[in-house]
């Protein structure tokens, strides 16, 4: 049985109970955050480009909740 | 206006560095009620991003945290009214006007209560974060009174245009937060209203007959030793750091007022 | 290590086998109708993970019967290595890690009534699951979770377990659940039996980890304890003698609506929808489509009857999965709008409240609903079909996930009639459409 060491990325992930619209996710990363109607955000389920990682970083650490989240998860 | 030369001495650096630091503190605690207001109505602008209103918030209330140590730390430090480090955090235990200090001793303390659960949220329970939050109500108007009542700036005009200044942004920003939170909360935001409204009416009559006053020193607390009778009063109390003060005739000095009445 | 007695013939009834007319079976006709229930014996500190009873339960292929429909002994093996059973005694040191069993009976679905039968008529059935999964995860607690208005399963319950007399090696005790529909969550129902209020949270942790009072906890559906209760007697090849090869052994369905004898009935995996509804004496008048899964199942075409068979594998072309085993007939004399319309008003006004997609995405649908019934289309399709595109998977539970499924498939289904009604605006049907039950007294919605 092998086991090949797996690719593992990035990926946001909202908590929708602390998250209370603050907004501040989507201003700070625009290119994978975005509102609805309502103010909540939309978070693709696509792994955080590299280049944005910084931005995705500010971005959790600019949530005055602490509902947005980075996770690492592996992609096959 | 005469002045009574007690010794060779100028006010020292810390008396300035104390009123300063104070007003200063004053100001920037009302950039953090303001901003906090924004930052609770979701307001933003192009040139105002949400990110940036919270941030700044955060960051002029961590600067006025600086401030107010160094306000405190000075008015320790200078000689002339004896106030103890632990006065400055245990309310009311100071022999210099001891309720009117204590103000700010309460009000620094609920600054530390607001910034330290602020730098903790997301450890502590959302709901305890907001109920302490709630308190920064409090600690705006505390502060204020505590720099009418301990100060001797009041009857200076530069601080009483500042005040005012300050008063007017946070009455403002008060007034805003209501009428958002009056579709949710009618009773409260009322109520809220009715305190500001309370609060400014007490400010109106309150300050001519108390803080403005020629002897608001001696009727604040003021401990007799430094209410400078005479020349030999002031010699008798002389500063922690063996500093001893100038008394000058002039709105701006320490206790000048009842100096004058003694005239 | 499961004694078998003389196998029952592979037939149904299984969990209905001698189920009483009225009242609850007795713990004696209980035992005679299906033996003693084969323990798993050994001290406490035998290795629960290699637990022969969850082996057994793996080899029957039972998956839970509460909705979620996951493998149940992968859910046991879980909570079993989590509470590190057996290899360490808990101490007073470390003790909060011994799991902890849950049966949960809430039931939130209006239309379902097989867990409230289950304990009403056959609670030792669903006491010895639960004592059996106890052992197996190395538990020595059984918390039976029974939504506050089922009085008559609550009362059954407790005669059950005062009937058994503390034989078995678990403590059994009973909690009264707030008559929501989040209520019966897994995680809302743990964090309810913490302290806390019977509502969802974000996971991680799960509860399988951390659950109630922080110690592993198993949640089960008391009809998945029902079976693995006979699997420990007679074995997973038993159970796989009926059913299909994905989805093994019998289920009980709550057959609903136009039909002549409403009630709960056991079929087979597998077994044609049709014959069911003639086992139930047959519809009440021409039909015009199915609700399989309840308020968060699907509707399917009537016309597809001929083809329906009660399994998910056979389901899943038309959208639907068997979920909570709720069947619902409609008859071309009711109006499908009006009543999935009335249904997601009461699923939006369920929301726990905590998730501002949910609060606010499903009071729009509902809206849409309503707005298209009475002719009055607010934003048309394109509106609708937005929404319910964008409150999937965004709240902390899967009940957005599954009002937008329910009304997705309403939608589909009910093309026509939606049509009519955007020209003309309410339908004769509308004003009496409530054949869907809603709770009467229950009072839900977001504080």
């Amino acid at each position: 049985m092998s086991r090949h060491a797996a690719l593992t990325r990035e990926h946001l992930r909202v908590n929708p109970i602390a998250c209370e619209a603050h907004g501040m996710c989507a201003e700070l990363l625009p290119e994978q955050i975005a509102l609805d109607e309502w103010g909540y955000p939309l978070v693709g389920d696509e792994p955080v480009a590299f280049e944005l990682l910084e931005l995705a970083r500010q971005a959790v650490r600019a949530c005055p909740t602490r509902a947005l989240l980075l996770e690492r998860r592996e992609t096959r | 206006m005469s002045a009574v030369l007690a010794a060779g001495g100028a006010p020292s650096a810390y008396w300035y560095l104390t009123r300063s630091t104070g007003a200063v503190a004053l100001v920037l605690l009302t950039m953090v009620v303001a901003l906090g207001i924004a930052d609770v109505r979701r307001y933003s602008s192009p040139m105002w991003p949400r990110f940036v209103v919270d941030a700044l918030h955060g960051n002029a209330a961590l600067l006025a945290v600086v401030f107010v140590v160094l306000h405190i730390f000075t008015s320790v430090l200078d000689g002339f009214a004896p106030i103890s480090l632990a006065a400055a955090v245990i309310p009311f235990v100071s022999e210099y006007r001891p309720f009117w200090l204590g103000l700010g001793a309460v009000a620094f303390d609920l600054l530390l209560a607001l910034v330290i659960t602020s730098l903790m949220r997301g450890r502590i329970s959302p709901s305890a974060w907001r109920a302490v939050h709630w308190l920064a109500y409090a600690c705006w108007p505390i502060a204020l009174l505590h720099g009418f009542g301990t100060g001797s700036d009041a009857r200076g005009s530069w601080y009483l245009l500042l005040t005012i200044a300050c008063t007017a942004v946070v009455a403002v920003a008060v007034v805003a937060r209501t009428l958002g939170g009056w579709r949710a909360n009618p009773r409260g935001s009322a109520l809220a209203l009715a305190g500001l409204g309370a609060f400014m009416l007490f400010l109106v009559i309150w300050l001519p007959n108390g803080p403005l006053e020629r002897n608001w020193a001696r009727r604040s607390g003021t401990p007799a030793s430094l209410l400078g009778h005479s020349a030999h009063a002031a010699l008798a109390a002389p500063g922690r750091l063996g500093s001893v003060r100038l008394v000058l005739g002039d709105a701006g000095a320490p206790d000048a007022d009842h100096a004058e009445g003694a005239q | 290590m499961s004694v078998a007695v003389s196998a029952p013939s592979a037939t149904l009834p299984r969990l209905l086998d001698g189920v009483p007319a009225e009242g609850a079976m007795t713990l004696d006709v209980h035992l005679a109708v299906h033996g003693v229930a084969p323990w798993v014996g050994g001290s406490r500190r035998a290795s629960a993970a290699r637990s022969p009873m969850i082996d057994e339960v793996a080899r029957a292929g039972l998956c839970g019967r509460g909705g979620g429909g996951f493998p149940t002994a992968i859910k046991m093996r879980a909570v079993a290595d989590a509470g590190g059973a057996g290899s360490r005694a808990p101490s007073w040191w470390a003790p909060g890690r011994r799991p902890i069993v849950v049966v949960n009976a809430a039931e939130g679905e209006p239309a379902s009534l097989k867990d409230r039968t289950l304990l009403e008529a056959l609670p030792h059935l669903v006491l010895d699951g639960a004592a059996l999964s106890a052992e197996a995860v190395g538990a020595d607690e059984a918390i039976v979770c029974v939504c506050s208005l089922s009085v008559d399963a609550q009362e059954s319950v407790e005669r059950a377990i005062v009937e058994r007399g503390g034989q078995d090696r678990v403590r059994f005790s009973i909690a009264d659940l707030p008559a929501r529909y989040v209520a019966g969550q897994e995680s809302a129902l743990v964090r309810f039996l913490s302290g806390g209020p019977a509502l969802p949270i974000f996971t991680p942790p799960m509860p399988f980890e951390r659950g109630v009072r922080q110690r592993p906890t198993l949640v089960n559906n008391p009809e998945t304890l029902a079976h693995v209760a006979l699997i420990a007697r007679y074995g997973a090849g038993w159970f796989r003698q009926l059913g299909t090869a994905s989805q093994p052994g019998s289920a009980l369905v709550t057959l609903g609506g136009a039909v002549a004898g409403p009630g709960v009935y056991e079929i087979e995996h597998g077994a044609s929808l049709a014959s069911l509804i003639d086992a139930a004496g047959g519809a009440t008048e021409e039909l015009r489509a199915v609700l399989i899964g309840g308020y968060a199942g699907a509707w399917v075409d009537a016309r597809h009857l001929p083809a329906l068979a009660l399994a998910d594998e056979q389901l899943a072309p038309y959208g639907a999965r068997l979920g909570t085993g709720v069947v619902v007939l409609l008859g071309e004399s009711g109006c499908g709008p009006a009543e999935t319309a009335r249904v997601t008003r009461w699923l939006a006004r369920e929301s726990a409240g905590q998730c501002g997609p949910c609060v606010h995405g499903l009071g729009a649908i509902a809206t849409c609903l309503e707005g298209a019934v009475a002719g009055v289309p607010e934003g048309g399709s394109q509106r609708i079909a937005h929404l319910l595109s964008i409150v999937s998977r965004r709240g902390a539970c899967s009940h957005p996930d599954g009002t937008a499924r329910f009304v997705e498939s309403a939608v589909e289904v009910f093309a026509e009639e939606l049509a009519e009604h955007a020209r003309n605006g309410p339908c004769l049907a509308c004003a009496t459409a409530n054949m869907l039950p809603l709770p009467a007294s229950r009072r839900g919605g977001p504080r």
